[in-house]
């Protein structure tokens, strides 16, 4: 009984912000996890973090407007997956370039939106919540959103999940069997917008790509089955999110100053944790075979 | 000058693959011209050609990947398509990417159904027809290994249980044989000559060398400077007849049952004078066909 009251500081399941982040983070990774094991076998983890690091653009962007920050991330991600697309994402010289180039307008926008925040407006905190993440700071109401983006991404990934699984393992052969591997390759791309603009609610835009492309590339580690790479990622991510609630939470009660570490510091470090735990057990196991 | 055509007589095959005059662009550069051959079912045709010579391109046209200008491409007796149920395929240079998540059986089971949309529930009669192309394919103990960790002789027999698994008519195979060593492209060799044997398939392969194939291969398309000869291995690999298709001299030689082609020094061609001397020295290492 001792081992549980000191696990679980007082009030942590009667507390509202820490149900709205279970909720809010067990959704990010539930999505993230599937998202980023294409990710990874894609090569696009460059997209990935560059998609997170534009959110900075969205979420501050919000904050000018008024509304929640994951809106800001949501609309800036498909605007610019979309502008990647058409500069030539496809293309695999064209990728980097493609996202590079999204990349450095995205940012110099969010340069001054977050100094106009500062300067005309109360909102100090701005930068530290969008770039780096402020869990028990997302309001309640954010979570039906949150829900309904996470839904599309897992009845996108259903519909493609097949012809992009062969799509990522050789373009090629997918081009052969008729499979439309621009289009796809698109999809995906929308899909992964979504992923990370929840992921960066979660953990703040920098630090988006931990929760993307962390807990994946631990699965793909020790599954040797796509099914099971998804579920094992998606897992993973509720695993290093929620333990990383928790042990912010109890952090307000450890000495010396009793003030509460940030939730992002604890997630990312669990999520190095799990992978470098994968990468001894696949050693372990001696998987190759 | 008129380039020798489609040597064989053509009797009543059973056709399942009809290119006549064809050509083909890329990027403006013409690589290949009035391209004839046919492959009927169950017939092992080796295509043969130095790098570069548009064997890729001539498959591209085949599934219906790139356009081609001129004449007729007539898979199983209808136009060429795209998603060609009666097309199997093995692209080249292959190489999947260790930490991909798909065992042996999840790559051939997505021969099945790979290119549809949402997903299939499991069942016991897919997961037999996996298992019987698996032993097929003699890759059965293979089966749970990720795809990405075997060699390169067990990637291409899965990958071809891949291409079978639907049941196509003709089964091609961008060269399979590259970068195997020599006991690795004779068990791929004799297996797809197994298959086109036992299952009626109809085989197309391109390699940049003969010798491998000489032992299976009931005919050849030998491709060069965008041109093709057709016909049986004896009809089509002789000076006089490549010779004409390369348009400078050269010479077939047959040493100890395998067949070197080596440019000439006859028709005064300088290019020839150096490039027989090269070519002798890369016989040794197995560089049969010229450039």
């Amino acid at each position: 009984m001792t081992v549980i009251h000191h696990l679980f500081e007082p009030g942590f399941f009667a507390s509202g912000p820490v149900h709205t982040a279970l909720l809010v983070s067990a959704v990010a990774a539930l999505v993230a996890g599937p998202l980023g094991v294409f990710t990874v076998l894609r090569g696009q983890s460059f997209a990935g973090e560059a998609l997170g690091d534009i959110g900075t653009t969205g979420g501050s962007g919000a904050y000018l407007v008024g509304v929640g920050p994951l809106w800001g991330f949501l609309v800036i991600n498909v605007a610019a997956v979309t502008l990647m697309e058409l500069i030539g994402v496809q293309r695999h010289r064209g990728r980097d370039l493609a996202t590079g180039i999204v990349l450095g307008a995205g940012l110099g926008l969010a340069a001054l939106f977050l100094y106009l925040a500062a300067t005309h407006q109360s909102t100090t905190g701005a930068a530290v919540t969008v770039l780096f993440g402020s869990l028990f700071s997302v309001a309640g109401s954010t979570s039906p959103l949150a829900i309904a983006i996470a839904a599309v991404v897992l009845v996108l990934l259903a519909i493609v999940g097949r012809p992009l699984l062969l799509a990522s393992a050789n373009p090629e052969l997918a081009a052969a069997r008729g499979i439309p591997v621009r289009l796809v390759g698109y999809v995906y791309l929308l899909a992964l917008s979504l992923a990370v603009a929840l992921c960066a609610l979660t953990i703040g835009s920098i630090l988006s790509t931990a929760l993307l492309i962390g807990p994946a590339a631990s699965s793909l580690r020790i599954c040797r089955r796509p099914v099971w790479a998804a579920a094992a990622a998606a897992g993973l991510g509720i695993a290093a999110a929620w333990l990383g609630i928790l042990l912010a939470y109890d952090s307000y009660a450890w000495p010396p100053h009793h003030q509460g570490w940030p939730v992002s510091f604890f997630v990312v470090a669990l999520v190095l944790v799990i992978y470098l735990g994968c990468g001894v057990a696949r050693q372990l196991s001696g998987s190759a075979r | 000058m008129k380039q020798p055509r489609d040597l064989t007589a053509t009797s009543t095959r059973q056709e399942v693959l009809s290119v006549q005059g064809v050509g083909a662009r890329l990027g403006g550069r013409q690589v290949l011209t009035d391209i004839d051959f046919s492959i009927a079912a169950g017939e092992f045709t080796g295509l043969i050609g130095a790098n570069g010579a548009g064997k890729t391109t001539l498959f591209r046209v085949i599934l219906g990947m790139t356009g081609h200008d001129g004449g007729s491409v007539l898979v199983g007796g209808a136009p060429r398509s795209r998603r060609n149920p009666l097309i199997g395929y093995v692209p080249q240079k292959f190489a999947l990417d260790p930490d991909l998540p798909l065992r042996a059986r999840d790559l051939v089971s997505l021969g099945i159904d790979g290119h549809r949309l949402g997903f299939s529930l499991p069942s016991a009669q897919r997961r037999r027809a996996v298992e019987q192309m698996l032993e097929a394919v003699g890759a059965r103990e293979l089966a749970d290994v990720r795809v990405g960790e075997l060699s390169g002789g067990e990637q291409q027999r899965v990958l071809i249980g891949h291409a079978l698994i639907g049941g196509p008519k003709l089964l091609l195979l961008d060269e399979p044989l590259a970068n195997l060593d020599l006991r690795s492209a004779g068990e791929v060799v004799s297996l797809v000559a197994r298959i086109a044997r036992e299952q009626r398939v109809a085989v197309l392969i391109s390699a940049h060398e003969i010798n491998p194939l000489l032992p299976v291969m009931d005919r050849i398309v030998y491709l060069a400077g965008g041109r093709a000869v057709h016909g049986r291995a004896d009809e089509v690999v002789r000076g006089d007849v490549l010779s004409k298709l390369y348009g400078h001299h050269v010479d077939v030689l047959r040493v100890h049952g395998r067949i070197l082609v080596v440019a000439g020094a006859g028709d005064g061609d300088e290019r020839s004078g150096p490039h027989a001397a090269t070519d002798c020295d890369a016989l040794g290492a197995g560089v049969e066909v010229l450039s």
